[in-house]
């Protein structure tokens, strides 16, 4: 039977669009909050002759979740009868908490970690510098009067705050 | 031994990756030796946050020179089945880590030598070599903040402390003068654009140490004719050491993951 060019390549971006929506469902297994889309890793969904090709940017070059999060993927895709699915890693342009969705920065407040603040902040910043630092707004109450307790958490992504208004301490996303 | 060690390509493209991976990935195993011995919690958490970026930066460069050598060997290979004289990293890292103040002023120097580094390397000519700078500048930016902050609380704080951090750069300071050596190793990388000589890096970093060391109220050291020689292969006594540690289980177990 011939094929028709056009609708192939119409199946195959139905393919890619249900594949990123299954990608909206893979979750950050250290921010479990956010879908690697909300995360801003996931470059590019390419049909391939017999699946797909996921792009993704890692995050830390040391992130320990990286290789959980491109089995994840490949899980995901597969499961959803869309694959086989491959996933290449790109690391240029270096992923930035910029790409961190809106949707993304609200889900992190609401699960208790303050999302990072300003547009490539760091790159601002004078390597040699000591306080005032930034200030950050905490995500339970909203107050500004924070303090930085450590420069780095539990993860290589965040770091640590406590609030001195409701005594709660927090996570914060590092501007990066 | 029961695995053979990898022979490593004299290519200066391949001997000029090394340098900077294996510095890397020294430093980092140095690093990660204080996990759990920190004197404080958030401590012990950031130095192993930045010994991982660090060891994941040099996965990054390990793997490539894995590429370019045309061996097609594994970062784990590289990383792990070497010599003694075929790890290429400046002396500098593979030094005990000492007291915490040793600890972080060693971070500073390293932190603000890999950033000036990471920020030349992003032209690189090569593609790869110049997205895994991108993305290492990012994070020695915040080990640069975090260990300058360290120096500056330590060496402006109590007698004790300022005791210590002096010590500690009549220790590490001479070490620093390999970082700035240029060779014929790095005369090519600079010919081709693979990246710049690591003389070109010793004025801005005096330039920035010199800041951070006012700031600290800690005295600049004089120059010293000494001059340690990692990059060539010939190490300190404190190598073999290292490489046991980091070396036995894949010695004993071959391609042992898990």
């Amino acid at each position: 039977m011939m094929m028709n060019p056009a609708m192939r390549v119409t199946a195959d971006e139905q393919r890619a669009l249900r594949a990123w929506g299954v990608l909206h469902t893979v979750l950050d297994p250290e921010v479990p909050a956010l879908s690697v889309c909300d995360l801003g890793i996931v470059r590019d969904v390419i049909p391939t002759d017999d699946g797909l090709e996921i792009v993704l940017t890692p995050t830390y070059s040391g992130c320990p979740a990286t290789e959980v999060i491109e089995q994840s993927v490949i899980d995901a895709v597969n499961g959803a009868g869309l694959g086989p699915a491959r996933v290449t890693l790109q690391r240029a342009p270096a992923w930035t908490t910029d790409w961190i969705s809106d949707d993304g920065r609200r889900k992190l407040r609401e699960y208790g970690i303050a999302p990072p603040s300003g547009d490539a902040a760091v790159a601002q910043e004078r390597p040699i510098r000591l306080l005032p630092r930034q200030t950050i707004e905490c995500p339970r109450c909203g107050s500004k009067n924070t303090e930085r307790l450590s420069a780095f958490g539990s993860t290589a992504c965040k770091s640590l705050y406590r609030c001195i208004a409701c005594r709660e301490p927090f996570e914060h996303f590092k501007p990066i | 031994m029961s695995t053979p060690s990898i022979q490593i390509e004299q290519a200066p493209s391949v001997q000029y990756l090394l340098r900077l991976g294996d510095t890397a990935l020294i430093l980092g195993q140095r690093l990660g030796e204080w996990c759990g011995h920190a004197p404080v919690l958030e401590e012990d958490i950031a130095l192993s946050n930045i010994a991982l970026d660090l060891i994941g930066q040099s996965r990054a460069l390990l793997t490539l020179v894995g590429q370019l050598g045309g061996q097609g060997l594994h970062e784990d290979q590289l990383a792990f089945l070497r010599d003694e004289r075929d790890y290429r990293n400046a002396t500098i890292v593979e030094l005990p880590n000492g007291d915490f103040a040793a600890t972080v002023l060693r971070n500073a120097m390293m932190a603000t030598w890999f950033r000036l580094m990471w920020e030349r390397l992003r032209e690189s000519s090569d593609s790869e070599l110049a997205a895994i700078a991108g993305k290492a500048l990012k994070e020695a930016r915040y080990h640069q903040h975090h260990s300058a902050d360290w120096v500056v609380r330590l060496g402006d704080g109590t007698d004790e402390s300022a005791r210590r951090m002096r010590a500690a750069l009549d220790t590490l300071w001479r070490y620093s003068a390999e970082l700035f050596e240029s060779d014929a190793v790095d005369s090519a990388a600079a010919a081709n654009g693979l990246g710049p000589r690591w003389g070109a890096l010793r004025e801005p970093w005096h330039a920035e140490m010199r800041e951070l060391l006012d700031e600290a109220k800690l005295p600049v050291p004089a120059d010293s004719a000494f001059r340690s020689t990692g990059k060539t292969g010939v190490h300190s006594e404190h190598m073999g050491y290292i490489l046991s540690d980091m070396q036995y289980l894949q010695r004993a177990y071959p391609g042992g993951a898990w």
